[in-house]
């Protein structure tokens, strides 16, 4: 190589080295590669090289322009790299700062729980049933096999309203158990049907709230027997908990609607509140098969269809599984109780994900 | 119902511990509330023998004492007055606890003297005020027994809950009754002896009112004392809360407790006119037994002499008849009443008396003469004096009954396979006599007792049932009732832990949809509503009719007859009415935001329909990036339509006027309407007025979306999606309309100028201020136009964007800006 070439890849190397910015670089740039820069220039002259010389000396020129384009070209890359990083030194998020709130959404616990019950009876083949809050005492009591005068209806505290329907007088239900009679009227058997919902009764204290929810539960059928109710509901009760072996007690008592009627306990720690053992019992729900003269006000022969019905109340069970010790703040919408109790509304209770805690 | 356990053992002769009987009790439904038993704590104490009391050489108060525990004689120092040599007392070991301080005792020294336990008093025992000194026993009290055994009070109380069908349940003698059926021991016999009468009774009876009162038996026992009870009487009716009074009343109160059997005496001598009268009340006043006046209603059914009401009958009998002190010819009514009268007789006069409580879920219609000899026979040998003959009114009633039970019944009803023996036996302990036996099928009679079983039929039908329907399920009831009750009282006697669990059979391999579409409406609707931020709450569905009339409409008819409290007294018309006192709530606790959210009923006079409401209350939270601000009538729109966005409905073929319900500021509400009436849906900031009322700034916005009206989405395939493969064309317009122009009116006419071309129309700017005329607004809008076949030319944008100029300015009166 000539000392021309030598001389001027030297000082183009200096001058890139010298070049701190891309403005001093393009200078470079432009005094080696331009129309009027040294390489062009020495590109022009080849053509007066004598004709012997001409080819050596143009293939080393073409050696010489390739090894300045890259030197150059790598003198940008890390210029540009050099003026990101000095641009990035003076971008700064404090990553410590919290993103914009977005309000927090929850499902109630009772929305929750009700979800959790039509899940879990709905895998067992039942259907959601509804009725009206504002019901005549036929649906809530006389359908029931609870006449006018019958002691059970004094013990409900029930609400009533001004005015009647069907000639009958209204009230505020006061257990969802007119469901029974609405599914038996509306479709005919065989029934699986439970129904959450909303119930009412005159009482107001830590245990009692004057509006609360329960859900009832009708099975009609040509051989139901207690054998089904005792599984349906302990089925249900193992899978509500999550407690595989959760003990169920099933003893004998009263209710107008259902003969012969039985109180259902579970198994728990009175001491500690745990579910599943201890050897306390803790009255759950109340259940029996389906009382002959209920059927019959409903137009079903009770020597075809028999069954059973259940009804348990919905923010006891919520209290129990979940811990809550108190059953008012339930209808008292504090924010920092629902913050605290409330369940996801992107997890829906469902059998696949799992709906115990 | 309570008893005492030595009480129940008059009843029962069983080998059985309290704890066997109190579990097998709650296991047949006679449920136990609690047992309390006041020897527990009196059990370490021990009755004692002071050999010696001799002066404390310390202390002038004190004595220092020898007592003979049973167990050997140990120094105790005592401050009583009355210690002395020879007494017996009750000894306190060391070890004990005092049931007065809840001290345990320990062996000590005072002031020199040794003192290995306590010499008790009443009071530290816990069964008394009495301080006096230390309880002194009679000299025969056996030295080293315990105390309370050898005083009575190791007799423990149940307590059991009777349901409302077993008023049998409701004696002593009843519940001894099932304990024994159920295997718990032996029912002693109990058959009193006839009482010879003697002479005319002073009184007599007479019944004007057969529904209500069925018969009477009276008799009258002269020359009666009348004074306290004997301490086994009084300790009986002591033990369960009752109130020794005389002898005369403690006998009708034992007779109650015992056999469940309401007995009621009147002082003969009081009676005027000899004769006692069952009658409608007529209005009159009277004074019952517990100092209270009642006023006789024509419904209630009186016993009245020549003066007047004395009693009404079966629930409380009257002062000026009734038996004391001085009594000395006693007249013993034992009577027999219809249910349904004496329950409502007590529930309008709101009297709860042991008597109602049998009455009115009847007593043993066959136990009348059995009774008043056994009331007979006790007043004579408490209180001696010579009875006369028994005098009547009415009759016994009719009440034999027999029921069937086919024993493959207990298997195809009852789960379990009882084997017919047993079935039976369990029936015959209850009482129930073996008419016909088969190897199928047994038919039992009734016994006088339980009129809960094979009761008369009581059917109310669903009006409008097909005659022929009704008619067949009436007849099965009657064939099936009476044998459901039989199954019931042996699944019960034997336990229903004989049951075996059986899981449903499955109706089909995977279960159809559970929820109605209307109901997945509501659970679509909760889950995008608290996913969009809002917290669920559920509130009552009543509140205060003032309050309720702030926003809209409180009619009468929505008014309950008796709220538990006056804020509780009316229906809510809308849920924003019940989520703006919760968001007030909220804010008065201190949260500056409140974003809340329900699904439920609100109530109208046609009926009640599902509304998903929310109330939107306070400042957004500060931050960097995202200044607070107020939250309006825009972010409840937001909610709305996100809420019918996920039910389904198309936005934008949706209409907002400015019309919403009068809770809301009348210029910043609106109502969303699906075509010219369905309202689907409601929101806009809360009226000042209304925030003024529940003393509240708010800010607050409210909306309402109409669950039950949004139309059943149609089922169609969905058509294949719109994806044109040429660059939309973004053009952007300002219009100066009417200050009064809806943003809307502007989109809608932008969008309808150039159907086929344009693929969407925003808002991104609305200004009013001193840049454009008074009285206009600058609405700025960017139009999507979207070519199909080929890129447009400048010339067709052109074109375009002119149509829309011109629509809107045709719609709207606007201008380009």
């Amino acid at each position: 190589m000539t000392d021309d070439f030598q001389a001027l890849r030297a000082e183009t190397e200096a001058a890139l080295a010298a070049a701190s910015d891309l403005r001093a670089w393009d200078a470079v740039r432009v005094g080696v590669l331009g129309k009027q820069g040294r390489l062009t220039a020495l590109l022009k002259e080849l053509g007066k090289v004598a004709p012997e010389q001409r080819r050596e000396r143009g293939a080393q020129l073409n050696v010489l322009k390739d090894e300045l384009a890259g030197l150059i070209e790598a003198r940008r890359v890390e210029l540009d790299v050099a003026a990101l990083d000095a641009r990035l030194a003076g971008e700064r998020t404090d990553v410590s700062l919290p993103p914009p709130p977005r309000p927090q959404g929850l499902v109630h616990p009772i929305s929750r729980t009700m979800e959790e019950m039509t899940a879990l009876f709905g895998a067992m083949g039942f259907t959601v049933g509804e009725g009206l809050d504002i019901e005549t005492d036929w649906f809530n009591f006389s359908a029931l096999n609870i006449p006018a005068h019958h002691p059970a209806r004094a013990d409900h505290d029930t609400f009533y309203l001004p005015g009647e329907r069907d000639g009958r007088p209204l009230l505020l239900r006061t257990q969802t158990s007119d469901v029974q009679i609405i599914s038996m009227l509306q479709t005919p058997p065989p029934l699986r049907v439970i129904a959450p919902g909303r119930t009412y009764r005159a009482d107001h204290d830590a245990t009692h709230s004057p509006m609360f929810h329960q859900c009832e539960g009708l099975v009609i059928d040509r051989d139901i027997t207690l054998g089904h109710l005792k599984g349906c509901l302990i089925d249900f009760l193992r899978a509500f908990f999550g407690i595989a072996h959760l003990p169920v007690r099933f003893r004998s008592s009263y209710f107008p609607f259902t003969e012969p009627s039985m109180e259902v306990d579970i198994g728990w720690n009175r001491r500690t509140g745990e579910l599943g053992g201890g050897g306390d019992w803790l009255e759950i729900l109340g259940s029996g098969m389906v009382h002959p003269r209920v059927l019959a006000n409903c137009g079903l022969d009770p020597r075809e269809w028999q069954g059973f019905a259940f009804g348990m109340g919905v923010e006891r069970v919520a209290m129990l599984k979940h811990g809550i010790p108190d059953l008012r703040p339930f209808f008292e919408s504090d924010l920092r109780w629902l913050r605290h109790y409330g369940a996801s509304p992107l997890a829906p209770a469902s059998l696949h994900e799992g709906i115990a805690p | 119902m309570k008893f005492s356990w030595s009480w129940l053992r008059t009843h029962l002769d069983t080998d059985a511990g309290i704890g066997a009987v109190t579990d097998r009790l709650t296991a047949i439904g006679l449920e136990l509330e609690r047992v309390e038993d006041p020897g527990a704590a009196l059990a370490p104490f021990r009755i004692a023998h002071v050999v010696e009391a001799a002066q404390h050489p310390n202390a002038d108060r004190l004595r220092a004492c020898q007592v003979d525990t049973g167990a050997g004689v140990v120094s105790v120092v005592c401050g009583a007055p009355n210690a002395r040599t020879g007494m017996r007392a009750v000894f306190a070991p060391p070890g004990s606890t005092i049931p007065a301080t809840g001290a345990v005792l320990k062996v000590g020294e005072i002031r020199g003297v040794e003192s290995a336990g306590m010499l008790l008093s009443l009071r530290e025992m816990g069964l008394g005020e009495d301080h006096d000194g230390i309880v002194e026993l009679p000299d025969d009290a056996p030295v080293g027994q315990g105390y309370a055994a050898w005083a009575g009070l190791d007799d423990p109380v149940v307590e059991i809950s009777v349901t409302p069908n077993r008023g049998d349940a409701l004696s002593v003698r009843g519940v001894a009754r099932d304990l024994a059926a159920a295997g718990l021991g032996r029912l002693r016999p109990w058959a009193p002896a006839a009482v010879q009468g003697m002479g005319a009774s002073a009184v007599s009876w007479a019944i004007d009112m057969p529904d209500a009162c069925f018969w009477v038996l009276g008799r009258t026992v002269r020359g009666v004392r009348n004074g306290p009870s004997p301490d086994w009487l009084q300790r009986r009716l002591l033990s369960i809360g009752l109130r020794p009074i005389s002898a005369l009343v403690d006998i009708t109160n034992f007779f109650t407790i015992d056999l469940g059997r309401p007995l009621h005496v009147f002082d003969a001598d009081r009676v005027q006119g000899g004769m006692l009268r069952f009658r409608p009340g007529a209005g009159e006043s009277f004074r019952a037994l517990n100092g209270r006046d009642y006023v006789a209603d024509p419904a209630d059914c009186v016993i009245a002499d020549a003066a007047g009401v004395q009693s009404l009958a079966g629930v409380i009998g009257g002062e000026a008849t009734g038996c004391t002190e001085t009594t000395a010819n006693v007249f013993i009514e034992c009577a027999l009443f219809d249910p349904v009268h004496i329950a409502l007789t007590g529930r309008r006069h709101s009297i709860a008396s042991d008597a109602r409580q049998r009455f009115e879920r009847g007593v043993d219609p066959a136990l009348l003469p059995d009774a008043i000899e056994a009331a007979t026979q006790m007043v004579l040998d408490l209180c001696g004096g010579e009875p006369s003959v028994v005098v009547q009114a009415g009759s016994e009633p009719a009440w034999r009954r027999s029921a069937a039970l086919r024993f493959d019944r207990l298997r195809s009803l009852g789960g379990t396979a009882v084997p017919p023996d047993e079935a039976v036996a369990a029936l015959t302990g209850l009482g129930f006599i073996v008419e016909a036996r088969a190897t199928e099928a047994v038919r039992v009679a009734v016994p006088s007792w339980r009129n809960d079983i094979a009761a008369p039929i009581v059917l109310d039908q669903a009006p409008g049932l097909d005659p022929e329907r009704a008619r067949a399920a009436a007849e099965g009831c009657a064939e099936t009732e009476p044998e459901a009750d039989l199954i019931e009282e042996v699944l019960r006697l034997r336990g229903l832990d004989h049951v075996l669990p059986v899981s449903l059979p499955r109706i089909a391999p995977v279960p159809p949809a559970v929820l109605t579409p209307r109901q997945v409406r509501s659970a679509l609707a909760r889950r995008t509503l608290a996913a969009a931020g809002l917290m669920e709450c559920v509130s009552f569905s009543f509140l205060d009719h003032a309050q309720a009339a702030l926003f809209g409409d409180a009619p009468e008819a929505l008014r309950l007859l008796n709220p538990i409290a006056s804020d509780l007294d009316q229906m809510r018309g809308t849920l924003v009415a019940t989520l703006a006192l919760a968001a007030a709530r909220n804010a008065a606790r201190g949260q500056t935001e409140a974003r809340l959210f329900e699904i439920g009923p609100a109530f109208r006079e046609d009926g009640q329909e599902t509304v998903a409401a929310g109330v939107l209350a306070g400042v957004t939270p500060r931050h960097p990036l995202a200044p607070s601000r107020g939250l309006g009538a825009v972010d409840a729109k937001a909610a709305a339509t996100e809420a019918l966005q996920a039910l389904g409905l198309p936005i934008d073929s949706l209409s907002v006027s400015a019309d919403a319900p009068n809770f809301y500021h009348p210029g910043r509400s609106g109502t969303v309407r699906q075509g010219p009436r369905l309202v689907l849906a409601t929101f806009g900031e809360l009226h000042p007025r209304v925030l003024q009322a529940l003393d509240w700034t708010g800010p607050a916005a409210a909306f309402e979306v109409f669950l039950d009206r949004v139309p059943e989405p149609k089922r169609r395939r969905r058509a294949p999606p719109d994806l044109p493969a040429f660059q939309p064309v973004r053009r952007d317009f300002a219009f100066l309309v009417g200050a009064d122009v809806p943003a809307d009116a502007v989109l809608r006419a932008a969008r309808g100028a150039e159907r086929a071309l344009t693929a969407a129309a925003h808002v991104f700017d609305v200004y009013e201020g001193d840049k454009v005329p008074p009285g206009q607004k600058s609405v700025g809008i960017e139009v999507v136009f979207q070519p199909r076949e080929r890129t447009l030319t400048d010339a067709e944008i052109e074109a375009a964007g002119a149509k829309v100029v011109a629509a809107v300015a045709k719609a709207t009166g606007g201008a380009l800006r």
